[in-house]
């Protein structure tokens, strides 16, 4: 079990993560089997390259869901996920390792909430951001 | 710049805006939540563990937060043909108000927001902002999710 970050303790320009992931294209196509998204492009390479990509390309919302879990393990398990979002700047494809990165861009109190937003991202193994996102959190404000 | 678009003209656009699809239900599984937590490699056992689940505040499973990808809503159906065939996911921004579990029952209803012509490097697309409202079985509305989509 993930241990409880409070807010009290968090600070802007703390980092959350890394969380290195290791997609196959078996992951692929377990992805496309437990959320209903059979496009080929995600495990078939001659349709995938038919398309005008160089293989098949890692779902984007599979990478979302990379992205969450970084979060709510951050958040621990009194944290609350308010928000999340990314956009899919760049492919991934199977076989080549991705890392799950954040850093907290600031804290604030909001309705007896206390809040604190993330930039998140994903990066290839070039360092290249293929998935920036931002995710809100609610978290306890301290252990009392 | 200004240029004229190619396909879609501002009435078309303005029809397309509003576009809502049918409704899709689905019930949500234990068995679902379970895969899906494996699937994307995440061992919270919120997720799988029901004894852990139950002493957590929660106190029974959940699903994890883009487990609603899998409650695939229709597409809005526009009211003229769309020439492109293939299809991009740009990215989605999720909203969270209430925790989905094992045996609720989840609409899904999405809408079209935006619709955009551009011509970029894979040519002429089409770029829809998708709005998916999710309801559970009790009225709530357990997440939103603006989603964009490229068809080219």
């Amino acid at each position: 079990m993930s241990t409880q970050i409070v807010w009290d303790e968090v600070n802007e320009g703390l980092e959350i993560g890394p969380a290195v992931r290791h997609p196959t294209s078996q992951q692929l196509v377990k992805y496309a089997g437990a959320s209903g998204d059979y496009y080929q492009i995600h495990y078939d390479k001659d349709f995938a390259q038919g398309t005008g990509l160089e293989d098949i390309i890692i779902h984007g919302a599979l990478k979302n869901a990379f992205l969450g879990s970084l979060v709510t393990d951050w958040m621990g398990p009194h944290g609350n996920l308010r928000k999340l979002s990314c956009q899919y700047r760049g492919m991934d494809i199977p076989g080549h390792p991705i890392t799950a990165r954040g850093v907290v861009t600031s804290k604030y109190e909001n309705d007896g909430e206390y809040l604190v937003d993330c930039e998140i991202w994903l990066e290839n193994a070039e360092g290249q951001r293929t998935t920036p996102g931002r995710a809100t959190v609610s978290i306890p404000k301290n252990l009392a | 710049m200004s240029t004229a678009p190619a396909f879609l003209s501002e009435e078309m656009r303005q029809q397309a805006i509003g576009c809502e699809s049918e409704p899709r239900t689905i019930e949500v599984e234990k068995g679902a939540i379970v895969k899906f937590a494996e699937a994307i490699g995440d061992d919270n056992p919120v997720y799988t563990d029901e004894v852990a689940a139950r002493e957590s505040r929660y106190g029974g499973l959940i699903a994890p937060p883009t487990f609603l990808r899998s409650a695939v809503s229709a597409r809005p159906e526009l009211p003229f043909d769309v020439p492109f065939e293939r299809l991009l996911d740009g990215g989605s921004e999720w909203e969270y108000f209430v925790p989905v579990r094992p045996g609720d029952r989840i609409t899904a209803v999405s809408r079209i927001e935006d619709l955009n012509e551009r011509n970029g490097r894979i040519g002429l697309m089409l770029i829809y902002t998708i709005v998916v409202t999710y309801t559970n079985q009790f009225g709530q509305v357990v997440a939103t999710q603006t989603s964009t989509s490229i068809r080219y």
